[in-house]
């Protein structure tokens, strides 16, 4: 069966690849791109572990195809760290131990981004709700709650300090 | 029956005109899956529960996709995400009810990409029939959700007909609420559906669950301005807040005059293999108002004429109380 050629935009890199249309989006990060990042937890759409934003929406990367991403962009855990300096949601997941195994981790990460890129005020209710998608075993996700919460203050903090910065300058 | 977890080997369309997906549609016939989002489909191809020869893809067909203003209301292309129907500005203003149910729709994912055609023309979710196994469903001879041993929790206490299956759609309730209009194209030509026909209960096909027949797409949904800004209630009872499909959904759409009830659609899901209305309570709501008194007097027609399965005499009073919620104002 003939593939079928890919051109997008992966964490703001130009990407083509071949992929076969049975393939799914995640099948194609992992096995085609190397960006291992996002996990397969259930294959289903039930526990979110493969969570990447597409056009800047979260979606589950294995219940997309690959074949359906030409032209658009989409954002991966691979590409939330700037370099070396990690995103404040990264950070507040270390700090406050909102993780254990890890393995819902990126998922998460990728979901309270795509948040808090939307409302960097968010309530508990709506972090909550944003992160209904995601399904965590260990930390019982108050940590995690608690985690997003304080990382959308760190946000509002820096984007203040960047607008005082522009206003000085 | 073991679950494989990878996709099978399956030929992919990818049409731009909705002509190219129409002949498609025409040539595979049953062999043919429409794709919509795709959020239901990869479950059951990775479990080989369903075998088609090749997936069409409406994704990249504009013109099936976007919400339009009609001579009479509104028009929803069926490939129309769920996340779209939610943050649309015109929906929210007068038909409130369709945001609200497609608001409870599975997770923020899942809605996401999700699409309006998908969502309404989902197939069961009776984890029998979804194993694979040769149920009446199915095409055999037997149906393994009633009987002595069958765990039926989630099954149907109305319109059963051998299956005891229910619809899992939370706008399809909407839907049949707002007298929404079902536009489906195939080669030979466009036919139009009321929301009330559009969903068929295993009495009338059992191994459907919409008026769709293979070579069919559903195009659009058009919803008359009848009901327009009019007072609606929704509410999803689930066992989880989220992800979860309804133990037992309701959407109301009431007409007040003055402080009276002149006109109502109550639409239960959950309970039969399609949206089901119930009849009884629209015409005991006429001339009454929404209160205390009205909601105790009405609710307990709710479940007029439901048999309960071993393990769900339980949505019975679920049915009543949703009604009773509605009434309350």
């Amino acid at each position: 069966m003939k593939g079928i050629a890919v051109s997008t935009t992966v964490n703001g890199d130009a990407v083509e690849y071949v992929c076969h249309g049975r393939e799914t989006l995640l099948d194609v990060l992992r096995n085609h791109l190397g960006l291992t990042g996002a996990k397969e937890g259930c294959g289903t759409g039930d526990c979110g572990a493969c969570s990447v934003t597409l056009d800047g929406e979260l979606v589950c990367s294995c219940l997309v195809l690959g074949a359906e991403v030409e032209g658009r962009t989409v954002e991966t855990i691979e590409g939330m760290a700037d370099g070396d300096k990690l995103h404040p949601l990264q950070k507040r997941f270390l700090d406050g131990a909102a993780l254990q195994c890890g393995i819902c981790t990126p998922g998460f990460l990728i979901a309270a981004k795509a948040l808090l890129d939307r409302n960097n005020n968010p309530s508990e209710s709506e972090i909550r709700y944003a992160l209904a998608g995601n399904l965590c075993r260990c930390t019982g996700y108050d940590k995690i709650v608690r985690a997003v919460s304080a990382a959308a203050g760190d946000m509002r903090r820096q984007q203040k300090a960047q607008a005082r910065r522009r206003a000085t300058r | 029956m073991a679950s494989f977890d990878v996709m099978p080997d399956i030929q992919l369309y990818q049409p731009v005109e909705l002509d190219d997906a129409l002949s498609l549609a025409e040539r595979y016939g049953d062999g043919g899956w429409v794709l919509g989002g795709g959020q239901d489909t990869y479950g059951w191809l990775k479990d080989r529960a369903k075998n088609p020869q090749a997936m069409i893809d409406l994704s990249g067909i504009d013109s099936l996709r976007g919400i339009r203003t009609t001579d009479d209301g509104i028009e929803i292309g069926a490939t129309t995400t769920l996340r779209e129907i939610i943050r649309d500005e015109r929906i929210n203003r007068d038909f409130s009810l369709l945001a609200q149910a497609a608001g409870r729709v599975a997770s923020p994912q899942i809605r996401n990409v999700g699409t309006l055609g998908g969502n309404l023309s989902q197939d069961t979710r009776c984890w029998y029939y979804r194993r694979g196994l040769a149920c009446y469903r199915a095409g055999g001879n037997l149906c393994y959700a009633d009987g002595p041993e069958s765990m039926n929790r989630e099954h149907a206490v109305l319109g059963a007909s051998r299956c005891v299956a229910v619809s899992p759609s939370d706008t399809a309730t909407a839907m049949v609420a707002l007298e929404a209009m079902m536009v489906v194209a195939s080669a030979s030509g466009v036919r139009s559906i009321a929301a009330e026909d559009f969903f068929v209960g295993p009495a009338t096909h059992i191994t459907q669950m919409t008026a769709l027949e293979p070579g069919e797409i559903l195009t659009a949904v058009r919803i008359p301005s009848k009901w327009a800004g009019q007072r609606f209630y929704f509410e999803k009872v689930a066992d989880r807040d989220v992800w979860d499909f309804a133990l037992v959904s309701i959407a109301v759409a009431m007409r007040l005059e003055g402080d009276s009830i002149a006109e109502s659609r109550f639409v239960c899901g959950g309970v039969a293999c399609t949206p089901h209305r119930l009849k009884n309570v629209e015409s005991a709501a006429r001339g009454n108002s929404l209160s205390e008194a009205s909601a105790d007097a009405i609710a307990p027609l709710a479940s007029a004429g439901a048999i309960p399965l071993n393990y769900n005499h339980f949505k019975l009073p679920l049915m009543e109380n949703l009604v009773r919620r509605a009434m309350r104002g």
